[in-house]
């Protein structure tokens, strides 16, 4: 196995290849290789740009998460608080809006997947590389357009941006704010095209499609979602603009329009979003189950169609967020049908996940607890999901506290738990230094307790008529709202612990071996942190991404050699 | 015409001769050939595959794009069919059958060109070049004269219907007293057509680049990845174009 073509340490090969002959072996990799903030703003190296979005991303979920602490703040108290009714309003319209379109659809595909998916297809970049900074730049001009927004007044209608109240006097900045999702959207469209042609084009030898790690059925699986449903939005933030601007009438009923046409096109790229925002955490999902139970996947094939399936149901159950704007019975009887299949190739995929934990040698390290977080949140969200696709239990859930918890169970509870857990899983490789184990798994366990202390709370006050998006409320809600608040608070502390932790490893974290988590996968299989071209060899993928006794061997033997 | 495109050579004869080449000995260095096989590909044909299929996602996006408008238009045309009837009959069918010949014709001078460069014939591929430049700007102002005469009329979509500017009087009686939905109708034949000429703008700022990089010299037989790339752009700004046409002038 010594002789593997798996380049499991450059340093041995280093002398025969003349790309690394520029500095020794260990010590140049992706981050030192040149230096200067002018090389990393033109970079085209795919890593670079993973951690200039994940720098980025980063940033808006503090953003958005300060704005809903002040929002739960706000509702400790039933009346008057604080803010005013107005800022109140802004404030969880930015809050969705900044943790939507600027945090959580491009989290995942585009910090982690840009820095792993060539690595983990053994590819030295994307298929596209300006095209890849050219998306982190669209994504920092329509950031700062949402910032603008913030500064010059905000806006009021909810992320959504529902007509005929984003037509109306009291909406706010809402021109802007659907020019920087437009924006937003043509940058997660040319992530999305470039991961399709970089899966499709770049595999290395031996990486047929079955030997891909399940992050990339996801990203993949993803990204058809991303190409196939943002240009809907794009022309729908497009004519909202129109229509507010300069009153073409396709939204506004004083013309004929009609304002449910707008949540037709809305929810026809929105609900295909939340699987934007999902299908990447369970991809990472499938890695840290795998790698920290150390055990091959189960049903390997199952997990890959699932992601394809929950792809492809996903655009044909927006109709579920409809159910009491005045589409036809007929109409809500056939989407809440579908709405039930979609939950299918999710189940798939949790009792895969239970399976592959089962007799698996679970180390209770920060990815997994994580991975553990998310079966947990994610399979509530995911039931609660189901009471909401029902046509007579909707009526009476239907925008109350019951749907603001089920989302933030799915994606807080999944996306988010995913993220993280994904984020300490590769922080290794990503920065060359070990976080601090004990420090991770408190903040792990704080942030746990702190969202089902936050969200719990607001299923029961959603299930006894607390309406969402109110500035006040009736007192007897008083109780579960201050828990809620209090849960907050703990999140909060919580992710400042991590970004503590996190920031500390940069400067005084141990280094890193090569594959410290002894993952199979060729991400792994490279030096930490890798080289600018990846790989110092064109690499072969030998075995399967899980095939973790094969990674034993190898280590083992490359150990005895080295004696 | 085909005469004037003989292949110089008989081995040229095939448009996929792509397949056949090998990368030049020193890709990075042949920049004069505008020939260039980016480091992360491990040959010229997969970056040529790439980049083909990369442009066939995005035209995917633009299908989507106008999907949405297609879709509104089902919509409204279904629940104001007499109005689109009425806003139809107030379309010129001689300006948008003129256009439809025009961009027709225009796709296959851009085939054309995309021919040519395949055939190391630089001059052809210019000269097609510049005629699809031209035929795309006659669109343009055809397309120009139709919206002036519907803003002069109040041929408008939403609150401007019905309001003629600059003081011009109704040129169509009709209008007096309007359908309801007609105003519908012009919201959706000013924004789709109105998008689509973004579309044909953006088509000529491509091949102008084209143009510039054909006259450097850049493209050949061997490489010619972005004329044909922006080809089939322009195709797609066609047949947008094809389904736009009868949509809204013909059908009654």
């Amino acid at each position: 196995m010594s002789d593997s073509t798996t380049p499991a340490h450059p340093e041995r090969s280093a002398p025969a290849h003349p790309e690394r002959s520029r500095g020794t072996a260990a010590g140049t990799n992706y981050l030192n290789a040149q230096r200067g903030i002018k090389s990393w703003l033109t970079t085209l190296d795919h890593k670079r740009i993973g951690i200039m979005y994940l720098v980025s991303v980063l940033t808006a979920f503090l953003l958005g998460g300060i704005f809903a602490l002040i929002i739960r703040i706000k509702l400790l108290f039933p009346g008057h608080y604080l803010i005013t009714r107005a800022q109140y309003n802004e404030l969880f319209t930015l809050h969705g809006a900044i943790m939507i379109f600027l945090f959580i659809i491009p989290s995942i595909p585009a910090s982690l997947g840009n820095f792993f998916v060539p690595m983990m297809i053994g590819a030295k970049d994307v298929a596209f590389p300006r095209l890849n900074l050219m998306s982190l730049y669209i994504y920092w001009v329509g950031a700062a357009m949402a910032l603008l927004v913030i500064l010059i007044g905000g806006v009021s209608t909810g992320w959504t941006f529902y007509a005929p109240f984003s037509e109306g006097p009291d909406a706010g900045h809402v021109i802007l704010m659907t020019v920087a999702v437009f924006i937003l959207g043509f940058s997660s469209i040319l992530t999305g095209l470039n991961f399709i042609v970089t899966i499709h084009k770049l595999r290395a030898p031996g990486m047929t499609w079955f030997k891909m790690p399940l992050f990339l059925w996801s990203i993949y699986a993803t990204s058809l979602v991303q190409i196939l449903a943002t240009p809907v939005l794009g022309i729908t933030m497009v004519l909202l603009a129109l229509d507010r601007g300069f009153h073409i009438g396709i939204f506004d009923p004083r013309y004929g329009g009609d304002p449910v046409l707008f949540q037709h096109f809305f929810w026809f790229y929105s609900h295909p979003a939340v699987y934007i925002m999902i299908l990447p955490g369970m991809g990472i999902i499938s890695e840290l189950i795998a790698v920290h139970a150390r055990r091959r996947i189960f049903g390997y094939t199952f997990v890959a169609f699932s992601s394809i399936a929950i792809a492809l149901l996903g655009f044909l159950v927006w109709g579920h967020h409809m159910f009491v704007s005045g589409q036809s019975v007929m109409a809500g009887a056939v989407f809440s049908f579908l709405t039930f299949f979609i939950a299918i190739p999710s189940g798939v995929k949790v009792f895969n996940w239970l399976a592959t934990l089962y007799q698996g040698s679970i180390s209770l390290r920060a990815p997994m607890l994580y991975a553990l977080s998310f079966l947990f949140l994610f399979t509530i969200g995911g039931l609660t999901g189901i009471f909401l696709g029902m046509l007579s239990v909707d009526v009476h859930l239907h925008d109350t506290y019951f749907v603001v918890a089920h989302f933030h169970y799915v994606m807080m509870g999944g996306t988010v738990m995913a993220f993280v857990g994904g984020l300490h899983h590769w922080w290794p490789k990503m920065t060359g230094r070990m976080y601090s184990e004990a420090w991770a798994r408190l903040s792990a366990i704080l942030i746990f307790i702190g969202f089902n202390a936050t969200f719990f709370p607001q299923f029961i006050l959603g299930s006894r008529g607390m309406p969402r998006r109110y500035y006040a409320y009736l007192p007897e809600f008083q109780g579960l709202h201050v828990f809620s608040t209090f849960g907050s608070w703990v999140i909060g502390a919580g992710f400042f612990i991590m970004l503590g932790y996190l920031v500390y490893s940069l400067k005084a974290g141990a280094v890193a071996s090569t594959n410290p988590w002894g993952a199979a996968s060729l991400e792994w299989q490279t030096a930490t942190p890798p080289p600018t071209e990846n790989f110092p060899v064109q690499p072969v993928a030998e075995h399967g991404p899980y095939d973790f006794e094969e990674v034993v061997a190898a280590q083992a033997a490359l150990e005895g050699s080295a004696s | 015409m085909s005469d004037a495109i003989t292949p110089p050579a008989p081995s040229e004869k095939s448009p996929s001769a792509h397949l056949e080449h090998a990368p030049p000995a020193h890709p990075e260095r042949s920049r004069g050939t505008g020939f260039h096989v980016a480091h992360h590909f491990s040959s010229a044909e997969v970056q040529f595959d790439a980049n083909k299929m990369g442009v066939w996602l995005f035209l995917v996006t633009e299908v989507l794009l106008f999907g949405g408008m297609f879709c509104a238009f089902a919509v409204f045309r279904s629940w104001y069919f007499p109005a689109f009837v009425a806003g139809h009959d107030l379309l010129s069918k001689a300006a948008g059958s003129t256009n439809t010949a025009v961009l027709i014709t225009s796709s296959l001078t851009m085939a054309l060109a995309v021919r040519s460069a395949q055939m190391n014939r630089k001059g052809l591929t210019l000269g097609f070049l510049v005629a699809t430049l031209l035929f795309a700007a006659t669109f343009l102002v055809i397309k120009y004269f139709e919206y002036h005469e519907h803003w002069a009329s109040g041929e408008l979509p939403g609150a401007l219907f019905g309001h003629p500017y600059m003081n011009l009087k109704l040129s169509n009686p009709a209008l007096a007293h309007p359908l309801r939905g007609e105003s519908l109708f012009f919201m959706t034949y000013f924004v789709m057509t109105g998008i689509h000429a973004v579309h044909v703008l953006v088509g000529m700022g491509l091949i102008t680049w084209m143009l510039v990089r054909t006259s450097k010299g850049q493209f050949s037989s061997r490489y010619y990845s972005p004329l044909e790339n922006v080809g089939l752009y322009w195709h797609l700004v066609d047949i947008i174009w094809i389904f736009l046409f009868p949509l809204l002038y013909l059908i009654g």
